[in-house]
């Protein structure tokens, strides 16, 4: 994350590219204006040496009425001049305001909308903190490019550009001599912008290798407590702490020198453009100009005083955004990478939807919500045909692997009867949850095939596929909103009662009218605020609510202890009733009334029955069920 | 607040100070860089010998240097002393840390600790940077100029009088309107990543339920929202600049039109050498005033960082340490008498109430009750994690709190129900309960743990790196070691609170075995969900809803005690292995 890569040419050409797309009319028009107004503020220079041409022209006259009616004209221009560049310079500056807000928002939502259609391949393989670092840390650098870095550049080029011309317009002698020290300039800022570069990273490290140790303590500070570790700790923290200090005073010694360097490299270049210039001047030098004026004046030389300020100044400001830029770029990468992974694909063509099915058992599809489902099949001639949807799951020969070369399930048969309860029982990485995985397609299968209803669910739309199977998983994640909010998750047009009863039916009702604002409790931070047994009670009443004839419950009753377990299980009973569920649990007690129970290890099937047939067995799930064996 | 900040820059006192003078000089320099300029000007003007021109020269270049020394000194010195100041308040913040008690931890959450040290500690040091540099540097440029402005410029001077409180006003103005939008915008910025965190977290429930669409328009809302404010507030700011340049446009308008008229009626004494400082002169005062109204800004956004340091800093412990501590404890005996308990003095319920119990030195307790029945506020209180609210709680004879709270705690070891292990090798973890343990101490205990078995399978045995937060163990294998952990301290009260829930009832029913032989003289206190792992003991306390439901021995429990009998059956019908 921190190692700075050589940013990529494309980047940058890609950044401007959508910047153009986003505001085809606007971006132009600002840079335009920036570019504009930033040559014209080159200009009051010419005007400068004017006016001391004037001074100098009837100064040894004294009269003040002739020189004003020369100087009159030139303030008039000059004053015009500077109307249209202040204009210039606050319509630039609220665009771009808008434009980079605005740009922002959008390579956001793009981030955002393209990531919802990411497989969840994706986030298991990719940590929460660093998607997330793409979008603070990410999107934040790429504000600075955009709000400052660019109009920066731009503005100092285009000075730069300015006043290197005015400048040969006056004298090209006085030119090269700024030019040759700016070089050096130039040459000392890279040698200390590079050392600074080389101990920013080390400080990143040093403040991550920090912040990991501090989580650790903080984490662990009950234990350092009980243990009064807590002098060793601090002993362990001065160390990391020291050398974060020694990084940080580093790269910031470096970082800071960079401006009084560069600010006073500039001001021994004026003392120098001043004494050549009054050399030039005194000793009548010839001057060679694209003016071809060859008379060396007082006026040229005060003027290239100021040009050599504006010269240096604007450089300066260049080599200051150039560290911005690259981290810009580097942070651009990211984005572009995040808003380039290719998207879950979707080649199902069957859908649920709606269904009337009369007394003879034909099934037609309605607009209306019935309760009833079916899946709407077209096939390859042009009919469709409708297949009731009742929960009917079976599995045949599948295999699969996440990582290639790393088989996780080898040839799983099963068949679940609509209204079956199935459980899944075995150690930690025995392949359990991945089987919940491939029946919702979170994971497309190697071999073998799946089949719901009897169509294969290769077939079925994974949108409509997911809707018709309720999930309720050991991490509950919750919703920062009302309680309420989060059940009628399930199913977005739920009304009150619905939800409630949803609740109701899982046993969670009687906690959450106990709960200070009842349903309309806010639960924050992923229901920090409540026990992890009631978020998985409200888990549970989320799929409830959705009514789907398949459910998949992998260790959903996990955090609730066993004495309101037993409590919970009616509501869980009266919610498996009629459907298909698969449950996946450590506690015997949750799946023994299971109707078949799948003992699984290392990716196979190794024992299957009821809890019956599997005690008489004395097999595994005997070993396990006495607790002669340890699941983990 | 601040001073409250402030108090930890102790050694860097010296650098901050210096970097102080340092600026101070610069600025000085710079100041009069300028005015020495002019004369240049008005020396090749006047036509003086090209040794005098030199002469002037010279002296400048010489000031270039002496700022350039100040400058790049300045620069190492403030970097020096805000990186020292920053490693102090880091120092501080955890040494405080380690001095809270358990209500002080549960106050803070472990990763809003984790965020004030590392990025408001940050936002502290470059503020503090950015102030020794700039804070005092800019109002002396600004107070330098004007001075200089007015020694050189005369009449001339009075462009300022104009343009300075119109900028000054100005970007005070906009700083003081936009602030608070920008905080306003921030937190609904954080907000929204917290929201963006919670859908990446929650994407198989996303997927799941197909929330997808519903999840980008939801997001759409949010992201549309904060644009709007976003570019209220930059808008505000974008101000600044056409403000700044007004400013110096017309001090230049100014300066040069009535200049030229001064110079060419030779009246106020003034040369084109004048005219030229006084333009950067301007600019210079200009640039000053910018720079403060930026200081401001980042002051009022760093208050925030400074505020939640502080807020730490500031944490007092409720705990207090007895006058005169007692250094030993006599026994390993309990006595709860009339002890009430909560959590904090505003919460309504009691966590516990009306506890009166007796516990012998070297007897085994069970605790058993469901979830929230306070068994673990319960056992908190005899190590002093907690002082009770009515009531008190005796060890050895004595009340908790009059023991040195190191002698207490290393008496009564204590295995939490979220037990954690820390990077580091096994035999380093071990270690945390006797430094000076020896390997055959730590194999004895990891004996009694029933941990010594799967840490000899292991390759590197005791040496075993264990990651952060002891991930590459199983939660049955850490649970072994973190009890053989607090096997080394030799307590005399050893407390399991739910610490073998993850381990085999076999393993569980050896370590129980192994506690009862080779630690006879020590009160065991077993807190279980399992029935099986309390059975033996030679009392059981039944818990209930902060209260003691009923104490006795297996057998008279199950006879008398409805809770305890509910509790048996559901696990005995419904399968010896728990979570």
């Amino acid at each position: 994350m921190n190692n700075r890569r050589k940013p990529n040419p494309h980047t940058i050409k890609r950044v401007i590219k959508t910047l153009f797309s986003f505001y085809p009319v606007l971006f132009p028009i600002t840079i335009a204006f920036i570019l504009i107004s930033s040559a014209a503020a080159a200009v009051p220079d010419i005007f400068i040496k004017k006016v001391i041409a004037i001074i100098e022209k009837w100064g040894e006259t004294g009269n003040w009425s002739g020189a004003k009616t020369e100087l009159v004209p030139a303030m008039i221009t000059l004053v015009t001049i500077y109307v249209v560049a202040l204009i210039m310079v606050y319509v630039y500056n609220q665009l771009m305001a808008v434009i980079t807000q605005g740009f922002l928002a959008k390579m956001r939502q793009k981030m955002f909308d393209g990531m919802q259609n990411l497989p969840i391949r994706y986030f298991d393989t990719h940590k929460t903190g660093d998607i997330m670092s793409t979008y603070t840390n990410d999107i934040d650098t790429l504000r600075q490019l955009i709000s400052q870095a660019i109009p920066s550049l731009l503005r100092a080029g285009a000075v730069v550009v300015c006043v290197f011309g005015v400048m040969l317009y006056y004298s090209i002698w006085m030119t090269l001599i700024l030019l040759v020290g700016v070089l050096f300039m130039m040459f000392v800022s890279k040698k200390a912008g590079s050392g600074s570069a080389k101990y920013f990273i080390k400080q990143q490290k040093s403040l991550g290798r920090a912040e990991g140790f501090i989580q650790e303590m903080m984490n662990g500070q009950k234990i350092i407590k009980v243990f009064c570790h807590e002098n060793q700790a601090e002993h362990e923290f001065d160390e990391i702490n020291e050398k974060l200090r020694d990084d940080s005073s580093r790269a910031h010694a470096y970082a800071n020198s960079l401006g009084p360097i560069i600010m006073n490299i500039g001001n021994v270049l004026y003392v120098i453009m001043a004494v050549m210039g009054g050399l030039f001047y005194l000793l009548g030098i010839r001057n060679i100009a694209l003016s071809f004026n060859p008379v060396f004046s007082l006026a040229i030389a005060v003027t290239f005083l100021n040009m050599t300020k504006q010269f240096t100044g604007n450089l300066n400001q260049c080599s200051q955004q150039i560290n911005a830029i690259v981290m810009a770029l580097a942070g651009a990468e990211r984005v572009f990478a995040l808003m380039d992974e290719l998207p879950e694909t979707d080649d199902g063509y069957v859908t649920l939807v709606n269904a009337v099915i009369d007394d003879k058992g034909n099934i037609t599809e309605t607009d209306k919500r019935t309760g009833v489902w079916a899946w709407k099949h077209p096939h390859g001639d042009g009919t469709l045909t409708y297949t009731r949807l009742s929960g009917e799951v079976t599995l045949n020969g599948v295999d699969f692997e996440y990582e290639e070369g790393k088989p996780v399930l080898h040839d799983i048969t099963l068949y679940a009867k609509t209204g079956q309860k199935v459980a899944f029982v075995g150690a930690t990485g025995a392949g359990k949850t991945t089987i919940t995985n491939l029946l919702n397609r979170f994971y497309d299968i190697a071999d073998g095939k799946i089949r719901y209803d009897g169509i294969n669910i290769n077939k079925i739309k994974k949108s409509d596929l997911r809707r018709s199977l309720g999930i309720v998983l050991q991490d509950t994640n919750l919703f920062t909103g009302t309680v309420m909010d989060n059940i009628r998750y399930g199913k977005l047009d739920a009304t009150d009662e619905e939800c409630i009863n949803a609740a109701k039916l899982v046993g969670a009702d009687d906690f959450i009218t106990r709960l200070p604002s009842g349903y309309e409790t806010v639960i924050a931070n992923n229901g920090a605020n409540i026990s992890q047994g009631q978020r998985q009670l409200i888990a549970i009443a989320r799929a409830a609510v959705a009514d789907p004839p398949v459910m998949i419950l992998d260790e959903a009753t996990s955090s609730i202890d066993t004495r309101t377990e037993a409590i919970v299980q009616k509501g869980m009973d009266s919610l498996m009733k009629g459907r298909t569920v698969f449950v996946i649990a450590h506690r015997l007690s949750t799946v023994k009334n299971s109707d078949v129970i799948m003992v699984m290890e290392q990716g196979r099937i190794i024992e299957r029955g009821n809890h019956e047939e599997l005690i008489a067995k004395k097999g595994k799930y005997y070993q396990l069920y006495t607790g002669a064996f340890e699941l983990e | 607040m601040i001073k409250r900040l402030l108090k930890s820059v102790r050694e860097y006192k010296t650098p901050t100070i210096w970097t102080l003078i340092l600026i101070l000089m610069e600025a000085v320099i710079e100041t009069f860089i300028p005015f020495i300029t002019a004369r240049l000007v008005n020396n090749i003007q006047a036509q003086v010998a090209i040794a005098e021109v030199i002469k002037t020269g010279v002296l400048l270049i010489i000031m270039a240097v002496l700022s350039l020394l100040c400058g790049g000194g300045a620069a190492f010195t403030s970097a020096h002393a805000s990186a020292g100041f920053a490693k102090n308040l880091r120092h501080d913040m955890f040494q405080k840390i380690q001095t809270f008690d358990f209500e002080n931890i549960d106050k803070f959450s472990s990763s809003s600790l984790v965020t004030r040290m590392t990025t408001d500690v940050t936002n502290v040091q470059m503020s503090f940077m950015m102030i020794t540099r700039i804070a005092l540097r800019s109002p002396l440029m600004l107070i330098f100029s004007i001075i200089m402005a007015y020694i050189m410029g005369g009449i001339l001077a009075s462009a300022f009088v104009i343009a300075i409180p119109v900028l000054g006003i100005g970007l005070f103005k906009i700083a003081q309107k936009a602030m608070p939008a920008f905080r306003r915008v921030f937190k609904k910025y954080d907000r929204m990543n917290e929201s963006i965190e919670e859908n990446v977290r929650a994407m198989r429930v996303v997927k799941g339920f197909s929330r997808e669409e519903y999840e980008k328009e939801k997001f759409g809302v949010a992201a549309q929202d904060i644009c709007t404010d976003f570019t209220k507030a930059e808008r505000l700011v974008a101000l600044n600049m056409p403000l700044m340049q007004l400013c110096v446009n017309f001090n230049s308008v100014f300066i040069l039109y009535i200049g030229s008229k001064l110079v060419i009626n030779r009246m106020g004494g003034i040369g084109i050498g004048q005219i030229s400082a006084m333009l950067t002169y301007g600019m210079q005062i200009l640039m000053s005033l910018m720079m403060l109204s930026m200081i401001y800004v980042m002051l009022t956004m760093s208050a925030e960082s400074a505020k939640r340091i502080s807020e730490v800093l500031e944490e007092t412990p409720s705990l207090s340490e007895p006058n005169n501590p007692i250094t030993s404890v006599a026994d390993g005996s309990v006595e709860f008498k009339d002890v009430s308990f909560k959590y904090s003095k505003n919460a309504k319920l009691f966590a516990l109430s009306d506890i009166n119990l007796k516990i012998a030195s070297g007897m085994t307790i069970g605790i058993i009750g469901g979830t929230g029945s306070s068994k673990s506020s319960l056992v908190q209180l005899i190590p002093r994690l907690y002082d009770t609210t009515e009531g008190s709680v005796l060890v050895g004879g004595k009340d908790v709190r009059e023991y040195d709270i190191e002698t207490l705690r290393n008496a009564v070891s204590m295995v939490l129900q979220k037990n954690l292990l820390f990077s580091g090798t096994i035999k380093e973890n071990l270690k945390w309960g006797n430094e000076n343990a020896t390997d055959e101490e730590i194999k004895e205990a990891c004996k009694i743990a029933a941990a010594d078995e799967f840490v000899e399978q292991f390759p590197d045995k005791y040496e075993t790196k264990i990651e952060q937060g002891g991930t590459n163990v199983s939660g049955g294998q850490r649970q072994r070691l973190c009890i053989a952990r607090a096997l080394l301290k030799k307590p005399k009260i050893l407390i399991l609170d739910d610490s073998t829930s993850a381990v085999d009832t076999k393993t569980d029913a050896k370590i129980r075995k192994g506690l009862k032989e080779y630690l006879p003289e020590t009160t065991k206190i077993i807190i279980a969900q399992r029935v099986a792992s309390v059975e033996d003991a030679d009392m059981i306390i039944v818990m209930d809803n902060g209260r003691i439901s009923e104490t006795g021995t297996h057998q008279q429990l199950i006879e008398s005690s409805e809770i305890y009998r509910e509790i048996y059956e559901q696990q005995t019908s419904g399968g010896g292995s728990d979570e």
